[in-house]
């Protein structure tokens, strides 16, 4: 199925509401939803035998800054029998990032959202283990966030130098 | 005298403090929390077997494993937090020391990416598209080698690791030939190559080529059809394929769980769609489908058809591809590399599995550097797979799948 078919499939299954805006102009054109819709629709689309999204590739997090005040999660959906790919995307507000975890979903998206936790400080709702995942668990802030600035000492270590 | 220590402590840029173990990595099972049967073993992050710098928390009943949780991030060098302030090919050199064992493979991988936000994909001349396809699986060969190389060492059979090392040692004298570094090439350039290969190079690599036909039916004699072997690796780590697919494992790992999927043939980048190779999957020859055994046997299996191509890319680099004075591999090198702004996920077949590389690029004056740019390692989900098939098995066996699985601790912490 390409990008058409799946968003028509989409609409006819959710209604016109669940598409906030799709973003076609680009060689790999984005669906954007609404955050609170999210689980459902993974669930739907993982669920369906003509869409069958059975990996999950990628999990990206991305700040767009205080200007805009928003964060945005992308997820790259692939089916390996149907061999066909879908990006979603969800926007959240930058004062209080949080979305439902999709780690009952698919498994991939534990530690994806584990560490998009620890660079960007996004709340994964009802995730069996939200811990940071690379940085180490006293470290201050979220240091992928547009206006971090790192801690001054770190166990007595300077951090800048 | 007094001066002389204080400028001593005055030097020292760290000082040691138990407590802080705990508090940057603390305990995930919390002590008072044990069963009176159970046992916390900490493994790592120092350790051979755990290859790299991976720290697991292991909850065992005597000898069988309860719970697994494994510490990451003692390697993380904050690759996307530079790819950030930097330009898209400087970010190259940095993309080599993700996967450090098999770096030109993701240098082709981001290469390619970038080239296709460009819009130059389609134009690169057949000769660069060979040569990066002739080192990127040479580099897969040293990359298996190091795998069964040093699972072999986990499992306690020390010969076949100095043999691979020594055949992976020419594979790197060539790829330095090449490049002029060892590991950390810095070769594949978005639009084309730092260099053309060096001349000599086709009639070395053919010799390389006819040295390793043998040493690969060796290590598949020697080791991998060895009783001992065998009866070590078969039927451990079992990876049914619904749970590998979940976790999101790749390359070798999944195709040993029975599914033929690689990316080279799947979505048929590159120049792949012209070579001739089979993909080795397992089938539980020896135990179980998706075990040990059957993972091992597949990257065994690999290497032949890497050699395969290796020999199809020689042919047409001597034949219709001929070495010519015109060729320039830095002909279509953007001076400017400013791609329009979009999100964009490129991925391709590492050594270890799918590696991609998600971008975001600006306008603007912001054009030149990447907004974001995310590795989705497949050491990463490899290892994430961990905790799910080691449960319940012996604390020995653990060593002996985490060593199966074939992560590299710089891309997952990267």
């Amino acid at each position: 199925m390409n990008f058409g078919e799946l968003t028509s499939l989409l609409t006819e299954t959710f209604g016109e509401g669940l598409m906030l805006a799709s973003h076609t102009q680009h060689l790999q054109p984005q669906l954007q939803v609404a955050p609170e819709r999210l689980l459902e629709v993974t669930e739907f689309l993982k669920r369906h035998p003509s869409c069958y999204f059975d990996t999950l590739s990628c999990l990206t997090a991305i700040d767009n800054g205080p200007e805009k005040g928003t964060m945005e999660v992308i997820y790259h959906l692939y089916s390996i029998p149907f061999h066909h790919s879908l990006v979603l995307k969800i926007e959240i507000p930058r004062t209080e990032p949080r979305v439902e975890s999709l780690s009952a979903v698919w498994r991939t998206a534990e530690w994806h959202e584990r560490e998009a936790y620890d660079f960007f400080g996004i709340t994964f709702l009802h995730h069996p283990d939200l811990r940071r995942i690379l940085l180490p668990a006293d470290w201050e802030g979220f240091p992928l966030r547009k206006d971090y600035t790192e801690q001054e000492y770190y166990h007595g270590i300077k951090v800048r130098y | 005298m007094e001066s002389k220590e204080k400028m001593s402590t005055e030097r020292i840029q760290y000082r040691y403090e138990p407590g802080n173990l705990y508090k940057s990595e603390p305990l995930v099972r919390e002590l008072s929390s044990l069963e009176p049967d159970e046992l916390l073993v900490n493994i790592g992050p120092q350790h051979p077997s755990t290859h790299g710098v991976l720290r697991l928390e292991v909850v065992t009943d005597g000898e069988i494993i309860k719970e697994v949780i494994p510490h990451m991030g003692y390697l993380h060098r904050c690759f996307e937090k530079h790819a950030e302030k930097l330009p898209f090919n400087q970010i190259i050199p940095f993309v080599d020391r993700l996967d450090y064992v098999a770096a030109m493979n993701s240098e082709h991988a981001y290469a390619m990416g970038v080239e296709k936000m460009l819009g130059i994909d389609q134009q690169i001349p057949k000769r660069v598209e060979y040569i990066r396809v002739l080192v990127a699986e040479l580099n897969r060969i040293a990359s298996h080698f190091v795998a069964i190389g040093t699972y072999g060492l986990d499992i306690g059979t020390f010969t076949p690791f100095l043999w691979l090392m020594r055949d992976r040692e020419h594979i790197n004298r060539m790829l330095e030939w090449v490049s002029g570094a060892r590991m950390l090439y810095n070769y594949i350039w978005i639009g084309g190559l730092y260099y053309d290969i060096p001349v000599g190079f086709e009639e070395q690599c053919q010799e390389l080529v006819k040295y390793l036909k043998p040493k690969l039916e060796e290590l598949q004699t020697i080791v991998v059809d060895n009783k001992i072997f065998v009866e070590r690796t078969a039927s451990i780590g079992v990876l049914p394929l619904d749970l590998a697919i979940s976790y999101g494992v790749t390359g070798p790992c999944l195709r040993g769980s029975g599914l033929r999927f690689d990316l080279r043939r799947v979505d048929a980048y590159s120049v792949y769609p012209e070579l001739e190779f089979d993909i080795p999957i397992g089938s539980g020859a020896m135990g179980k489908k998706g075990d040990c055994w059957d993972r091992n046997f597949v990257r065994v299996q690999e290497c032949r058809e890497s050699i395969k191509i290796i020999e199809q890319c020689l042919q047409r680099l001597t034949g219709d591809l001929k070495r010519d004075r015109s060729f320039d591999p830095q002909a279509l090198v953007p001076k400017k590399i400013r791609p329009k702004q979009q999100d964009f996920y490129c991925r391709a077949e590492n050594s270890k599995g799918e590696l991609g590389f998600f971008f975001r690029t600006g306008t603007g004056a912001g054009a030149d550097v990447p907004v974001r740019v995310k590795v989705r390692a497949c050491s990463f989900h490899n290892l994430s797979v961990l905790p799910a098939i080691s449960k319940g098995v012996m604390l020995a066996d653990l060593i002996a799948i985490l060593g199966s699985l074939d992560f590299v601790m710089g891309e997952v912490d990267r």
